[in-house]
């Protein structure tokens, strides 16, 4: 009985080391760099979190097959390093010694990466599936270009400050329009004609009076 | 007889000549003038490439034998004669008369390239705004599943630059088309230069407070930023560390000599102008003393957080290239995190050369070298929007880093096209090509219109290469022809002893032998060396450029490109252009001349009225 139990044992460990080595069919390498990611805060990799690994990937099967028969059992883990890298694989537990699809775990593990790297901390750079690549968030653009923004500020300022200096310009000219034909318009009240001394309108408005003096002289001189 | 009662005062005689406000504005205008982009992004490049400390020492002997004699000169000369640049050379004789009109064509050729430059400015300044800067991250490809090609293969902030500012032609024969916010920018750079040129040196005087003092509270500010950075203490040394054997090669001197004439602004007519608007009593010597010191200091203080800046670059590429080595060992020999740091790289590689040869090879590590990095010297447009925005992208609050370098190179480019405007309009506005009574806000508005469509060529796809060929061949040989002609037009034609005299009168002493030596022969010696120099240089190699082809099989580098003949033959024609007119000024008002003394009856009539009104004012006889 005993050694029935442990020929099945040995048989399964066996299959499992064919199952799970570097560059086995269907499996992944995994990366981690937690030092990386966390600095001082970073937590040790130990059988724990292996095992919190192996829940992770056996809820993403689930998830995505939507069928509740992947066990965390299923997952296996095989040469881990200082580095903090492995390799795993995902067992069919239907199908003998078999293992899932490189392609549906890929796919499983893409649909709930988010999840995934949220339970340890990590992001898609520190935590790595070597041969899965991750979608790209878009670019955040929103719908006027800030440029445009501030441009159309720059320019409103420069058209107004043109715009008053050339009021400016033009209120000054007008001024300055206003006084020299102001003194224009007296300087032609100085340039009168004059007439030994006495403006001629003086003596216009002023009507000539008859001297006296002379008037009377006349008489004085005889006749021709 | 009349004239006892007129009752209007009599007016003290005034010219009618704007005048600046007080001498300090004078003073800011001919510093914002010379102190332009160039003392940012092309002094600190020379000295990096010709042994830093050691630069300084051909570079002070130019200033002291060249830059402040011809600076004295321009000055001097506006000054006295208180007219334009074509005003004064036809007032110094007519035959030099050429001179000046050299001097305007210059100044237009320049003003249009340099405000294209400005409007890269500004893209920038109103890019910068943006969280995150748009030159930090490559843009996606079209089905999303990775970045830009183009951006990958080369940089972010290469990507920024040769696409989505310029986007530009891989050819200059390719013009492309306009690039329609290049033209936004470029009618706003067009409308705040009107803006603070619309009534001459009015308007300039009051903007150039803030465009001529604003850069130097910026390069404060980066000089302490700079500074705390880490790897600046790098950038220094390398840049100020002497190197005296470079001093040996003469392409040395000739940088120097170069560099101090351009800086300066010589030749421009935009220097005679400003002196122009002076009362003639001013010292000038001072002043040209004054801004030549200031113009080289700025360069010197300048040059402080640029290599600060650059240091700090070239440090922390060095640390991404460890750090990108130590990954890839870390993940091939699967050792743990953080077991190889930046100190102990050196002793790990050399203990995996050893026992794991073949596999270190296979990593293809790239060797990383400070020295390598720090030895990447760029100039010109290359600093400014390439180099320093990766800076600033690795400066924690990077926007507000942005904006202030953006605003500075902004103000230094803006404060030099003042005086390149003024080189343009004011003798314009002597030549009376509008009408008098027309206001002074028409004819720069005219000017600033003209101009921002001519330079919308600027903005086609080939642009950036046209502006290379304007700065290469219109802002350097032209200026050189000229200022060499000014010097032996005042010098021998004008005679040193009549300028001599008219300089003591203004600045009230003696003009001492430092001057007479210089006007007499050090300069004129200089600049013909130099001319000589810089054309053989010129001529040894057929003209290239470089230009940016994305379908280059060695992209990113630039692919190096001879000039078409009929490009080649516009760059004669920008050189030739404006060192034609002296000739062929010359030859005009000979013709003219011969033609006057040949018809008599072309003498004209002032002199018979001169005589005339001479007979009326005798006496008669009683």
């Amino acid at each position: 009985m005993l050694r029935a139990l442990l020929l099945t044992l040995s048989v399964v460990a066996i299959a499992h080391a064919e199952l799970c080595k570097p560059d086995a069919q269907n499996a992944f390498k995994v990366r981690i760099s937690i030092k990386t990611a966390l600095g001082d805060n970073a937590y040790a990799w130990d059988a724990n979190e292996e095992y919190l690994f192996k829940a992770m990937v056996a809820f993403a099967m689930r998830r995505y097959s939507s069928k509740s028969t992947t066990q965390i059992s299923n997952v296996l883990l095989c040469n881990v390093t200082d580095r903090v890298s492995f390799w795993f694989v995902v067992t069919d537990s239907s199908k003998n010694v078999t293992t899932v699809p490189g392609s549906e775990v890929e796919a499983a593990i893409r649909m709930n990466r988010n999840r995934i790297n949220n339970a340890f901390l990590l992001s898609d750079k520190t935590l790595q599936f070597l041969k899965i690549t991750s979608t790209l968030s878009p670019p955040v653009e929103p719908s006027t270009p800030v440029w445009l923004i501030v441009f159309g500020v720059v320019l409103c300022l420069i058209v107004a400050g043109i715009v008053f200096l050339i009021i400016s310009g033009i209120r000054k000219h007008k001024k300055k329009n206003k006084e020299s034909t102001e003194r224009e318009n007296l300087e032609e009240k100085v340039e009168v004609t004059l007439e030994n001394g006495i403006p001629c309108e003086a003596l216009d408005i002023k009507a000539g009076h008859v001297n006296g003096v002379f008037a009377a002289d006349d008489e004085r001189f005889t006749s021709l | 007889m009349s004239k006892d009662l007129s009752a209007a005062p009599e007016l003290p005689k005034e010219d009618g000549r704007p005048k600046w406000d007080n001498k300090f504005q004078y003073i800011l205008s001919c510093i914002g003038f010379a102190v332009g982009l160039g003392n940012v992004w092309r002094f600190p490049y020379l000295c990096q490439i010709h042994g830093g400390g050691a630069f300084l020492i051909p570079y002070f002997i130019a200033l002291l034998f060249e830059g402040i004699p011809l600076l004295h000169l321009e000055l001097a000369l506006g000054q006295y004669l208180r007219k334009g640049s074509i005003g004064a050379w036809n007032t110094i004789s007519a035959y030099l008369g050429g001179i000046g009109v050299a001097s305007w064509m210059v100044s237009v050729l320049i003003s249009l390239y340099y405000n294209t430059v400005l409007t890269w400015v500004m893209w920038y300044f109103i890019n910068s705004f943006q969280e995150p800067l748009p030159w930090s991250v490559c843009p996606l490809n079209e089905n999303r599943t990775g970045f830009n090609e183009e951006c990958y293969e080369s940089t972010a902030v290469n990507y920024f630059w040769y696409r989505k500012t310029l986007n530009i032609t891989p050819d200059i024969a390719e013009s492309g088309r306009l690039q329609w916010w290049l033209i936004l920018c470029l009618a706003a750079c067009w409308a705040i230069v009107y803006l603070c040129t619309i009534r001459g040196i009015e308007t300039t005087g009051k903007a150039i407070y803030v465009t001529a003092i604003f850069p130097y509270l910026v390069l404060t500010i980066f000089l302490i930023q700079g500074l705390t950075l880490p790897g600046a203490t790098e950038g220094l040394i390398y840049l100020f560390t002497p190197n005296l054997s470079t001093l040996k090669n003469p392409r040395v001197w000739l940088d120097a000599a170069t560099q101090i004439f351009f800086s300066l602004s010589l030749g421009f007519g935009g220097l005679i102008a400003f002196a122009s608007y002076n009362p003639t009593k001013n010292d000038c010597e001072k002043d040209a003393v004054t801004v030549a010191i200031v113009n080289s200091m700025t360069s010197l203080y300048a040059s402080i957080p640029v290599f600060s800046v650059l240091g700090f670059k070239a440090t922390t590429a060095y640390w991404d290239c460890l750090d990108r080595n130590i990954i890839n060992i870390i993940n091939e020999f699967d050792l743990p995190e953080e077991s190889i740091m930046r100190q102990n790289y050196t002793s790990w590689i050399s203990f995996l050369n050893s026992s794991y040869p073949e596999k270190i090879a296979g990593l293809k590590l790239k060797s990383c070298d400070l020295q390598e990095f720090l030895d990447q010297s760029v100039s010109g447009t290359g600093l400014a929007f390439i180099v320093f925005t990766q800076a600033i992208i690795l400066m924690p609050g990077s926007q507000a880093w942005a904006i202030l370098f953006f605003i500075m190179l902004f103000s230094l480019g803006l404060s030099s096209m003042f005086g390149n405007i003024e080189g343009v309009f004011t003798p314009l506005l002597e030549l009376q090509i509008v009408p008098k009574s027309a206001p002074k806000e028409l004819l720069s508005g005219i000017i600033c219109l003209i101009s921002f469509l001519i330079a919308l060529c600027f903005t086609l796809g080939s642009g950036s290469y046209w502006i290379d060929i304007f700065d290469r061949y219109a802002s350097s040989v032209p200026l050189l022809v000229i200022a060499f002609f000014e010097v032996i037009g005042v010098v021998y034609i004008y005679k040193i002893n009549r300028f001599s005299k008219d300089v003591e009168w203004m600045t009230g002493r003696k003009l001492n032998l430092y001057w007479q030596i210089t006007w007499r022969f050090i300069s004129p010696l200089l600049l013909l060396i130099v001319f000589t120099a810089f054309v053989t240089l010129q001529l040894q190699k057929p003209p290239s450029y470089t230009a940016w082809n994305p379908k280059y099989e060695g992209f990113p580098m630039k692919e190096e490109k001879v000039y078409p003949p009929w490009v080649q033959a516009i760059c004669v024609l920008l050189v030739a252009l404006p060192c034609m007119c002296l000739p062929l000024a010359a030859l005009f008002h000979l013709v003219k001349q011969k033609r006057r003394s040949k018809d008599p009856s072309l003498v004209p009539s002032e002199v018979f009225s001169c005589q005339g009104a001479n007979i009326n004012f005798s006496h008669p006889k009683e």
